[in-house]
């Protein structure tokens, strides 16, 4: 397993543009951190300091700084066609099966260093989480703190079901940009269909359908937490309520995927004449 | 002798299109075999389906005494097929790196073969800065990394200019010397002729002969002659029952035996009739003359 995630991770970090795009996926999560504890001053009127509105109190930073990243998974789903995309371009993919790996190995090697990436993505910003959470957090008690502490592991999933999504689309269509582009389709036409099951019956059932569909049992996973803090605000709003939870289904959905992307990307490599 | 691969009634259809049709033929250890056949000839299947990168219709394969996968089977295999296949923005020696690590070798050894084929003062520079020549001696220095059981070669000097090829060719005739196995796909027959002992013929797809270069086609050769008597020598040779035909081509008489005779004892045999050559050669048709025979003959 080493010696495969070993042989990716020098294929990416030798390439420029790669190193360039893991930087960034990295490093764009905190930016967005450092400029909400800004404080900002209008005029000396009054000054706004996001950090004291209770964001980043604990449990509620967990959902919020784990929201807010997965925004920037982007970057790294770049990486993740292209790297499919260059082994065909370059036609390496056939002269490392030649050497000696397998065809197993080959999409291994590429889902093992998915799960790393999203491992570091999640491990730091669950460092950046805490820290940040101790610093203007009103509650310190470690049952508070680790509360929740949920939305990390669905945050590391939802990374890992997005660029498995990723490296399935790579291998079906061998081109990054067709790749990035199937990933809209995908998008617009999971909208489409629940546009169709609304027309057909109704919103509801349309609704719990769309939730095992890839993209957005994905999106599910971490729901957005702007209607949870407005009830943080107004508690007495019974009709905000709504279920941001981290449920064991949604996560089930989701791994289910992965399981089902990575299975697939390997059948068509495996029926593929290179 | 060991047997290095085996090839069982191999077939690959691609749709309607058969380009590998019944294939049986069988690698021993030492040999150097070349693969010859025109373009699209299946030359190329065939060897893809071997090194795991195409899939067989159907038949089967196997690797030495067929107990490992074929991929454990290919890190003792060094293999080029067509064109040189590197990472543009890695370096000589960071490519050679990462085959080390598919192929499970130390990296010492990368000086050793970058030596083999001069490229030890370029390896810091990028893959992207290098020449077609250069490419295709990097990709020989890479099948060598494992000091492989065999050497498969496809059309290893495809593009290059004379220099490049004559370089290639000098590497591929070293390698052959050390003993090492050698499986050589070429439509160039000189080059063919060149380095092997041992061909297998292919055409769309079907094998017509395997087996020693020098027993291709039952022939015992022909002797190229010239003499002042052109005409007296001419009907001599006609009577004779030992020659099959007789060909004329400006002035240079092509005579085709049908039964064994060295140069000597038909030299005597002119002379006893009184007839003075001034030109004796005797020869074996070429790989290419041979080859064209066999082909044709089939047609």
């Amino acid at each position: 397993m080493l010696r495969l995630l070993n042989l990716e991770l020098q294929k990416l970090l030798l390439n420029k543009t790669s190193k360039v795009l893991i930087f960034v996926s990295f490093i764009l999560p905190f930016t967005v951190l450092i400029l909400s504890s800004i404080k900002i001053n209008f005029f000396g009127f009054f000054t706004l300091e996001l950090g004291e509105l209770g964001i980043f109190n604990f449990p509620i930073i967990w959902h919020i700084t784990t929201f807010f990243a997965s925004q920037f998974k982007f970057f790294f789903a770049i990486v993740v066609v292209s790297m499919i995309g260059n082994e065909y371009s370059n036609k390496t993919i056939k002269q490392n099966l030649i050497d000696g790996l397998s065809k197993k190995e080959f999409i291994l090697s590429k889902f093992y260093t998915i799960v790393f990436f999203s491992l570091i993505a999640t491990v730091l910003i669950a460092l950046a989480s805490f820290f940040i959470g101790l610093y203007y957090s009103s509650y310190t008690e470690a049952s508070i703190i680790f509360r929740e502490t949920n939305f990390l592991i669905a945050y590391f999933v939802k990374l890992v079901g997005f660029f498995s999504l990723c490296l399935f689309f790579g291998m079906l269509v061998k081109r990054s940009a067709f790749a990035l582009a199937f990933l809209f389709i995908l998008y617009i036409f999971e909208y489409i269909v629940l546009g169709l099951i609304t027309w057909q019956s109704n919103y509801e059932l349309a609704e719990k359908i769309q939730n095992f569909f890839p993209l957005k049992s994905m999106y599910k996973l971490i729901d957005q937490p702007f209607q949870r803090i407005m009830m943080t605000k107004f508690p007495d709003k019974t009709d905000l309520a709504y279920d941001y939870a981290v449920h064991w289904y949604e996560l089930a959905i989701v791994i289910g995927w992965i399981a089902l992307f990575v299975f697939l990307s390997y059948k068509i490599l495996k029926k593929r004449d290179l | 002798m060991e047997s290095i691969l085996t090839i069982n009634n191999l077939t690959k259809k691609f749709g309607a299109l058969t380009a590998v049709k019944d294939l049986s033929f069988t690698i021993k250890k030492g040999n150097v075999y070349g693969i010859l056949g025109p373009n699209g000839s299946g030359k190329s299947t065939t060897l893809g389906i071997v090194l795991n990168v195409v899939n067989k219709t159907q038949g089967d394969f196997k690797w030495f005494d067929g107990t490992i996968s074929t991929h454990n089977a290919l890190k003792k295999v060094g293999a080029i097929i067509e064109r040189p296949n590197f990472y543009p923005y890695m370096t000589a020696e960071q490519n050679l790196k990462l085959v080390c690590k598919i192929k499970g070798v130390a990296y010492s050894k990368i000086e050793e073969k970058l030596k083999i084929v001069g490229l030890e003062d370029r390896k810091n520079h990028k893959f992207s800065t290098y020449s077609l020549g250069m490419k295709q001696r990097l990709a020989i220095a890479s099948a060598l990394l494992n000091d492989p059981e065999i050497l498969i070669l496809d059309e290893p000097t495809n593009g290059l200019d004379p220099q490049g090829i004559h370089q290639i060719r000098q590497i591929i005739k070293d390698i052959a010397a050390s003993g090492t196995t050698i499986l050589l796909a070429s439509h160039l027959l000189d080059e063919v002729e060149k380095v092997c002992s041992h061909v297998v013929v292919l055409r769309k797809g079907e094998k017509l002969y395997s087996g020693r270069v020098d027993e291709m086609i039952s022939s015992h050769g022909f002797f190229e002659l010239k003499a002042d008597k052109q005409e007296d020598l001419i009907q001599l040779l006609e009577s004779n029952t030992t020659f099959k035909n007789i060909k004329v081509e400006n002035g240079l008489i092509t005579a085709f035996l049908n039964a064994p005779m060295d140069a000597t004892s038909f030299n005597k045999l002119m002379f006893e009739k009184g007839i003075i050559l001034s030109h004796l050669v005797k020869r074996k048709e070429s790989l290419e003359e041979q080859f064209l025979q066999l082909t044709d003959n089939l047609n």
